[in-house]
């Protein structure tokens, strides 16, 4: 009686374990099938070489490259934000801070990551936007800039803590090796520490690009909704996640070739993160060294 | 001599270096953070909380919005909590080695890396249109439910992973069963880790708009929802619409919807970060 019990419990245990499994196969089978259906009316070559994106207007054009080039855009100006900003402070706090001043930035920098994008994106448009427009003259109010700076300092907090955290993980002996060789900690974080936490340190900056990549709300509101080919942060652009928005928000017809180009765009997105994501897996594993 | 005067000075200005870029963010948070409250603050009254939606934005109010929001949070976690905790118990308490456990650890990592508007066209497909929920309440949480639930998952068995083996010794020498154990045992004593997960896990839910706005929930609802099956809206929405608006009446009112957004963001993170503490000065193994 109690092993039946102990049995059944287990089994809907692993039912909860086997729903992650499965919302991963949902995922793919709804994201391929729609785009299935989809490439069997544009075709492949088309999708991925015609500079133009227009499946909203009656001249229609199925080519990805603009909203891939606004995407890129705006996740490169994110990423040359966070980046130097978010190193800097890994560096600082496990170098330089003393240990209780980096217990209290710690969590202070988390609020950054835990703030609604949505809210990120009206900073965007409000206050980053009117800014730029003193010291840049001829500024739309929609452009790839603004959005790309906001996302950025929402993503330091992910390259600031993970990098700290591989920083941190290296032994003592290492630092003190160094200082005792007569290194400031200047030269002891450059030489020594960033080159030997380097694995976590690109980990982190891969993380933050596919968290870009993916990023919606900001773009929606502050980049605009033009998929043009350009790689002028000025200009407004269209990102993949901004299109789906803007599909969404229309009355667009179930199984109609527009409703399938959000799952085109989707499938695009999704392959992008996953390489992303399984390139940090993969040197998370083959380049951490092993300090005894 | 000169040498190592400049390696000092490098030293020295990196240092001040750090200090500047620890603090650009949180000053640049601070400085939106206050002209949100400049703008917003004024216009949040009782009305603000207690109006339908309108297109006269004097007139309109967040009810719709922050209902649908408390309706959401509660759904989604309904969903989420119980299901996040079991697999978490499962993958480290019951399948550490075999390889189904393995294939979901590395399926997890995965989930989590998984932009949310993607989620958002699962449930487009599986929610509104298989299951038939249409822009429901119930598939927006079902939707929601699946981004947090790796989120959830995680810090389950981060919790389990800090309670001694001593503990689990000590209860199957007294005769007790697995489950027994995992029952009075190991779940109690992880509780407060589990616990600071799932509330922000949940604070992530709430801020989330782009898989909503795929499922086809709206901006403008009229009415407050009475069944998970109503159509609805939730705060984020709501600001996006005002934002997206030309007229600044409307700006005004997306940043007093903002202030309250951050508010409920706030309390569930400062909630969280306060079990957190508490949870790990009480635990002494």
């Amino acid at each position: 009686m109690r092993k039946t019990k102990e049995k059944i419990i287990e089994a809907l245990l692993s039912f909860s374990g086997l729903i992650t499994i499965l919302t991963t196969i949902g995922i793919i089978w709804v994201l391929a099938s729609e785009s299935f259906s989809f490439f069997r009316e544009v075709s492949l070559i088309d999708f991925l070489t015609d500079t133009e994106w227009t499946p909203l207007f009656t001249q229609k054009h199925y080519g990805i490259l603009p909203l891939l080039s606004g995407t890129f855009l705006v996740t490169m100006i994110a990423v040359m934000v966070a980046m130097p900003i978010g190193l800097s402070i890994a560096i600082y706090l496990s170098d330089y801070a003393h240990r209780k001043f980096r217990d209290t930035v710690k969590p202070m920098l988390e609020v950054l990551a835990a703030v609604p994008t949505v809210v990120y994106g009206f900073f965007a448009l409000t206050v980053v936007t009117p800014f730029l427009q003193n010291i840049i003259p001829g500024l739309g109010s929609f452009n790839a800039l603004s959005a790309g700076i906001v996302m950025g300092i929402m993503i330091i907090p992910m390259v600031s803590s993970l990098s700290e955290d591989a920083l941190r993980a290296l032994p003592k002996s290492l630092r003190e090796a160094s200082f005792g060789m007569g290194a400031t900690r200047f030269q002891t974080a450059f030489k020594v520490a960033v080159p030997a936490a380097s694995s976590g340190i690109v980990v982190s900056i891969i993380l933050a690009f596919a968290r870009a990549i993916g990023e919606t709300m900001i773009v929606a509101i502050a980049a605009g909704q033009q998929p043009i080919l350009t790689m002028d942060p000025r200009d407004a652009v269209e990102t993949i996640t901004a299109y789906i928005v803007q599909v969404s928000l229309g009355d667009v017809q179930h199984g109609s070739l527009e409703y399938k180009t959000i799952f085109a765009a989707g499938i695009t997105l999704f392959v992008f993160t996953f390489i992303l994501n399984n390139i940090s897996f993969w040197v998370k594993k083959r380049y951490q060294e092993k300090y005894e | 001599m000169s040498k190592i005067k400049s390696n000092r000075l490098k030293d020295n200005a990196f240092k001040y270096f750090g200090i500047f870029c620890t603090f650009i963010g949180l000053v640049m948070l601070a400085i939106f953070i206050g002209n949100i409250l400049i703008e917003g603050l004024g216009r949040i009254d009782y009305d603000f909380l207690t109006n339908l939606p309108s297109r006269k934005a004097a007139k309109a109010g967040i009810l719709t919005a922050w209902t649908g929001t408390a309706w959401i949070l509660g759904l989604t976690a309904i969903i989420a909590i119980p299901l996040g905790v079991a697999a978490g118990v499962y993958l480290e308490e019951y399948g550490k080695k075999n390889r189904l456990a393995s294939i979901v650890e590395i399926n997890i990592a995965n989930l989590a890396g998984v932009p949310s508007i993607i989620y958002g066209l699962l449930g487009l497909e599986i929610f509104v249109r298989i299951l038939n929920f249409g822009g429901s309440l119930l598939a927006g949480a079902f939707t929601l439910a699946l981004l947090i639930l790796p989120i959830i998952i995680v810090a389950t068995r981060e919790a389990l992973k800090a309670v001694p083996d001593s503990l689990r010794q000590a209860s199957y020498g007294m005769g007790a069963t697995k489950w027994q154990t995992i029952q009075y045992q190991i779940l109690p004593a992880a509780s407060g880790g589990i616990l600071t997960g799932i509330i922000l896990a949940l604070s992530r839910a709430i801020g989330e708009t782009a898989p909503l706005i795929v499922i086809g929930a709206l901006a403008y609802v009229p009415f407050v929802a009475k069944t998970p099956m109503d159509e609805f809206t939730v705060l984020p929405m709501q600001i996006f619409n005002w934002v997206s608006r030309p007229q600044h009446e409307f700006v005004i009112n997306a940043a007093a919807g903002i202030i309250i957004l951050l508010l409920i963001t706030f309390i569930l993170n400062g909630i969280a970060v306060y079990l957190r503490n508490k949870w790990q000065k009480k635990v002494n193994w």
